[in-house]
């Protein structure tokens, strides 16, 4: 297959940058191994508070048990709503090891089982190379123009949002010259997650250090107490898993291969827009 | 592309991603359990400490709250009432004739009584306690500076490391390995706020908050507050001592460096 494409084939366009393809590869890996470990540490204390201390009798979120017929079930309370969560939050386990008390399952935490230091080992090491590879994208990003060029909305994109929101709803996916750049949709929802949820991990994620805390107080005012920034840093990351999942989704809809093949390659296919239904 | 090619591209796929979450999820327990990885793994707390210390100024303070902020229910973690028997005999006696021993590397040993250590320059301070779990409590600490013990014991030229050594078992070995202990560089054992508490919130400290004497570190984590504090030694490297990381927790894993 040439660069130029052949006609049946659609045109071949050299779309993501090594720059791009890298630190997405690298991000994705890192992404996943800090919301396992994430979720190894959060299982230490599986609930959620807001302000700067914990008020342990009224936290907004809690994995754990009640009691039913002498039975523990898991059940999950959100701001006073119990759900009823057995084999998931709460309670989870398995016929061979016994079922136990614990906030997210063993397949979604590093390590599987309950080891709050290694959670925190792989979640800080891993938080680095998180940092040095977001900055790296996004000096890149700044410096090449491809944040202004390829991300920013332009305002003719944002007067198509609702034509592109029917288009994605129907999984009508551009075409031709338009699918040679990001949509309107695309373009926000990699702006949201790349200067707005990501570095909002790292900040959430600082503040709750007591020793950047010292250096930067503002950290604590700024997301309104320790307790509310580890909230925000667990919404966050929720956030971010849902995007992921719409994500790949998208990826698969609008055709697999190309999608898979452009974030290795760089090489993507426009195909012809004359064969839009 | 036939269809048949493009089915078995498909059901390739599927099963290395099969493969490949079993291998992360496996394999990443695995992995935690080579010593090779934790030393990787390590390299991170190597560089969380440098930049901490970077950004951090030695005068920094941790932040301090207000009497309507403070903890109803401050919770009390590890252990909350020691059965070693010569604490027990102390704490009868409500600690009249307990001592803290101050030794190691300093010129002048010293074994200071409560009365003593409330005689010297103190402070009080309204805190956030964080504990590892992910936890917080708001407690109001009055304290001896730990700044002015040293200063009274007058620490050797080598000493790098304040050791501190308990009256608890937190371990389930029956043996010795089980004792908490803690240490602290020169660096926090200096700062404003580190002190050895003996009251909280305007009352004697509690047995279950480590009566007669806990370390608070504030700029670090709950674990690094060493409650029910016997002895105090100053040393140039934890090296020698128990496990060599440097504290109980440590012992087993946990960062020796707390501020994160």
């Amino acid at each position: 297959m040439d660069a130029t494409g052949s006609s049946n084939k659609g045109e071949v366009i050299y779309r993501h940058s090594a720059t791009v393809r890298i630190t997405h590869w690298v991000n994705a890996l890192v992404l996943l191994v800090l919301l396992m470990s994430g979720l190894q540490i959060f299982n230490a204390h599986p609930a959620l508070y807001l302000g700067a201390k914990s008020d342990f009798d009224d936290p907004i979120l809690a994995m754990g048990t009640v009691d039913e017929g002498g039975t523990p079930k898991g059940v999950t309370t959100i701001f006073g709503y119990a759900i009823p969560t057995d084999g998931v939050f709460g309670l989870s386990g398995n016929a061979d090891s016994g079922y136990v008390s614990r906030g997210f399952p063993w397949w979604a935490t590093l390590p599987g089982y309950r080891d709050l230091a290694m959670g925190r080992r792989w979640h800080f090491f891993f938080a680095w190379l998180f940092l040095f590879n977001g900055l790296a994208y996004l000096l890149w990003s700044l410096g090449s123009g491809h944040l202004r060029r390829d991300l920013a909305p332009s305002r003719q994109d944002l007067a198509h949002i609702g034509a592109s929101i029917r288009e994605h709803a129907r999984f009508n996916f551009p075409k031709g010259e338009e699918a040679k750049r990001y949509n309107v949709l695309q373009k926000l929802a990699y702006l949201a997650v790349a200067i707005v949820l990501l570095p909002l991990m790292l900040l959430t994620g600082l503040a709750m250090s007591p020793g950047m805390d010292a250096a930067f107080p503002a950290l604590l005012d700024v997301f309104g107490g320790r307790q509310t920034a580890r909230t925000i840093h667990f919404i966050s990351a929720t956030a971010i898993v849902l995007f992921v999942v719409v994500h790949l989704v998208m990826v698969v809809l609008s055709g697999l291969w190309n999608n898979l093949r452009s974030m290795i390659t760089g090489r993507y296919e426009i195909k012809p827009a004359e064969e839009k239904p | 592309m036939s269809a048949g090619r493009k089915l078995d591209r498909r059901g390739f796929l599927a099963r290395g991603l099969a493969a490949a979450s079993t291998a992360l999820l496996g394999g990443c327990e695995e992995l935690s359990n080579q010593d090779w990885v934790k030393r990787i793994l390590d390299s991170g707390e190597t560089l969380t400490y440098a930049a901490q210390r970077a950004l951090i100024t030695p005068q920094a303070l941790a932040r301090e709250y207000g009497e309507a902020d403070l903890s109803s229910d401050f919770k009390a973690n590890g252990s909350t009432n020691p059965d070693d028997p010569a604490y027990v005999t102390h704490a009868e006696n409500g600690f009249a004739d307990w001592k803290l021993a101050v030794g190691g590397l300093v010129e002048t040993p010293l074994e200071l009584s409560l009365a003593e250590l409330r005689a010297m320059p103190s402070r009080t301070q309204i805190t956030r306690h964080d504990c590892v779990e992910g936890w917080s409590c708001i407690g109001k600490w009055k304290g001896t500076r730990l700044s002015a013990v040293l200063e009274r014991a007058d620490l050797k030229q080598d000493a790098r490391y304040i050791v501190f050594y308990c009256a608890d078992m937190l371990g389930d070995t029956g043996t010795e390995a089980d004792r908490y202990y803690e240490s602290i560089g020169l660096e926090d054992a200096f700062h404003e706020q580190t002190i050895l508490a003996y009251e909280m919130n305007d009352r004697t400290l509690p047995i279950a908050h480590g009566a007669p004497l806990r370390l608070r570190v504030e700029r670090q984590l709950g674990y690094k507050m060493a409650k029910y504090v016997m002895r105090m030694e100053a040393v140039e490297s934890l090296g020698g001592i128990r496990g060599g990381r440097g504290g109980f927790w440590e012992d087993i894993g946990y960062e020796w460096y707390a501020g994160i």
